[in-house]
């Protein structure tokens, strides 16, 4: 019998992975030179020791964490970034080059925009797509899950996704409502009147066009993908595993809406409980299942409708945070190191959400008062932070050195600090982007 | 019963207010002491906004039965229902930033306390903001943006109004994301707003409003 790893055993194995990165042929990865491999190494493990707050790193890790920046920085429109595969992999490696922040995030953040036309994706605005070539993509926010629907997402999720919110948020996939009901395949008697809908004419162009979309993400992934690699050589490690989301914001997002949800809380909160009941453990599943493919640890939860002013502190309490610290728990459980992302002001959470096991979480913090985070949540795990974008924008390179130097002061003393931008960033002084990296490296060597 | 009423929205008992407007309509109310009552009940859900005892829920609820109750009562209702007013505010998201949640607080907030609003939506041109000002000729111009993009598209609808010749009429707030002050002195605006709150007492002391 196989011998079940404990969370830490699955947490060093994704380390170990990293540390000993392999190429794609499964060989040990070959540096570009003994100095790459050594920066890389170290770069990893002063990423570990600010996250784990077991001992001090060499120094406080600096990293930036942009939108479309590295694009427009470099004189591109957003849509080229989105439909020049190639453009957008080789602009990417010299922004981290250029920068070069102790990890990067890859060069996913563009997307392939062939693949969401193919696809007829309603959800968002893209370039060329509702929103002009030199912006980024916004989502269309919308009521794409109706409040009578309740009851088939929590009877089966998978399903309601498939025949009832995938038609409407993909125009391509209108096949889908036509699929059979998966489970009612058990028995030879009757079994091809379940397959009938596969010989009909909007499900076979369904799967024509994702066979197309498939075929378009995978010409996507070539480079993109490739810039991971070509990075780790150079030195710069990406930790990323994947991504996965608070089952209040899954619902409020892009389900109900925010309108949507918050009239929920009144109208019919417990279907709104019992739905995030349900949606927990997928989200866990989703943010673990990435950390094994990609190889990384990181699992990043980007924060949205519990920011202060969204909620009141017992609404936060009873809807936001029990799920959302499930997930939280359910991650490390899986070796996954959590990155919930704190949008926004949440100076009023803090000490809801500090509740979390010390040095398994980074958190990034935006507007949040960074002294107060430290106090609180920051006594329990890696703040990742706060360059805010006004100044990235609108300052000078002088006062970005002078943020950093005293958000290191004030709170990266002891450790637990990762300097950072606040939040994702399409436009900035590159100089000012420049300064953040460079004042972290230099006021933030531990004696 | 219009106590009654002013209760059941202000306490978000949903039913009830329904239930109770109804009531009023079959009983040959006066279709005016139930808006009063409602529009009373709005500026309570405002104020415990304000307090901080109310949050976005209650806000769209109330928002909610509003529309209700306005359906419920219209077909009684002989002509449009006067409110006096403190001044006019043009509002919007500007240009190439298509979030409006952040706009629709403020332009709620800004209504249940005595504004008279023209909400422009979202993605607005330079250009909309100035033929609003013209046309609607408001005291108080309010932009919105979630985006980094929007420091620019603020300052280019700064500068439209500007050379439009109406900037000395107006007073101009902007919010949302990341605004700060610094994005404040860049745009040219007069003021900015951290949250909801912040745009209606801008608004009041400009117009004099207590």
């Amino acid at each position: 019998m196989e011998k079940q790893l404990s969370p830490d055993e699955k947490l060093e194995a994704l380390w170990q992975g990293v540390l000993e990165k392999k190429d794609p042929q499964g060989n040990p990865l070959q540096f570009q030179s003994p100095e790459a491999e050594k920066a890389y190494k170290e770069r990893v493990q002063r990423f570990r020791d600010a996250i784990e707050m077991k001992k001090l790193p060499d120094r406080v890790p600096v990293t930036v964490f942009p939108s479309m920046f590295p694009w427009t920085s470099a004189g591109m429109t957003v849509e080229e970034a989105m439909y020049n595969y190639d453009k957008c992999a080789e602009v990417f490696q010299k922004f981290v080059l250029e920068f070069e922040p102790d990890v990067h995030w890859g060069a996913y953040a563009p997307g392939p925009g062939k693949f969401f036309e193919i696809l007829d994706y309603k959800l968002y605005s893209w370039p060329g797509h509702g929103v002009a070539p030199e912006h980024s993509y916004q989502c269309n926010e919308g009521e794409y899950m109706k409040p009578e629907e309740y009851d088939d997402l929590i009877q089966d999720p998978t399903g309601y996704f498939i025949h009832l919110y995938l038609p409407r948020v993909f125009g391509a996939l209108g096949g889908f409502q036509m699929l059979p009901f998966f489970p009612g395949i058990l028995e030879m008697y009757g079994l091809a009147l379940s397959f009938i809908p596969f010989g009909l004419p909007p499900v076979q162009s369904t799967f024509q066009a994702l066979f197309e979309a498939g075929a378009e993400a995978l010409k996507w992934v070539g480079p993109i993908g490739g810039t991971d690699g070509v990075l780790a050589t150079l030195g710069f490690p990406n930790i990323l595993g994947g991504f996965t989301k608070a089952p209040f914001d899954v619902i409020g997002d892009t389900l109900r809406g925010t309108k949507g949800i918050m009239l929920d809380l009144y109208r019919r909160p417990d279907k709104l409980l019992k739905a995030m009941e349900v949606l927990t453990p997928l989200m866990i599943k989703m943010g673990i299942g990435s950390a094994q493919s990609t190889g990384n640890p990181l699992i990043f939860i980007p924060l949205h409708k519990g920011a202060d002013g969204f909620l009141s502190d017992e609404q936060f309490k009873k809807f936001y945070w029990p799920t959302l610290k499930e997930v939280i728990l359910g991650l490390i459980e899986g070796g996954c190191v959590p990155l919930p992302a704190l949008e926004g002001f949440w100076n009023t959470r803090l000490e809801v959400v500090q509740d979390v096991p010390k040095g398994k979480t980074l958190w990034m913090v935006d507007q949040s008062d960074m002294v107060q985070a430290k106090k609180t949540l920051g006594q329990n795990a890696c703040l990742l932070g706060n360059v805010p974008s006004s100044l990235l924008n609108l300052g000078t390179p002088q006062d970005v050195r002078d943020y950093v130097k005293n958000l290191i002061e004030t709170v990266g003393k002891d450790g637990g600090l990762i300097v950072c931008n606040g939040a994702f960033f399409d436009d900035a002084k590159p100089e000012n982007v420049k300064a953040m990296v460079d004042a972290a490296k230099e006021f933030g060597v531990y004696a | 019963m219009s106590n009654e009423l002013v209760n059941a929205i202000a306490d978000m008992r949903e039913e009830d207010a329904l239930r109770i407007v109804r009531e009023m309509v079959e009983s040959g109310s006066d279709p005016m002491t139930i808006l009063d009552a409602a529009r009373e009940a709005m500026a309570v859900v405002g104020q415990r906004y304000e307090e901080g005892t109310y949050f976005l829920p209650e806000l769209m609820l109330a928002g909610e039965m509003l529309g209700q109750i306005t359906e419920i009562v219209k077909p009684a209702l002989a002509k449009a229902p006067e409110v006096t007013r403190y001044g006019k505010v043009v509002i919007g998201t500007v240009q190439g930033d298509i979030h409006d949640i952040g706009k629709n607080i403020v332009t709620f907030m800004l209504d249940v306390n005595g504004f008279d609003v023209l909400d422009l939506g979202v993605d607005v041109p330079p250009q909309k903001f100035v033929e609003a000002i013209r046309d609607f000729q408001p005291q108080v111009v309010g932009l919105s943006g979630f985006l980094t993009l929007a420091f620019d598209a603020m300052k280019e609808t700064v500068d439209a109004i500007k050379e439009a010749g109406l900037r000395d009429g107006v007073k101009i707030m902007i919010g949302g994301g990341q605004v700060t002050e610094e994005v404040k002195t860049y745009t040219g605006a007069d003021a900015y707003g951290r949250d909801a709150m912040a745009g209606v007492s801008l608004a009041k002391q400009w117009v004099g409003a207590k």
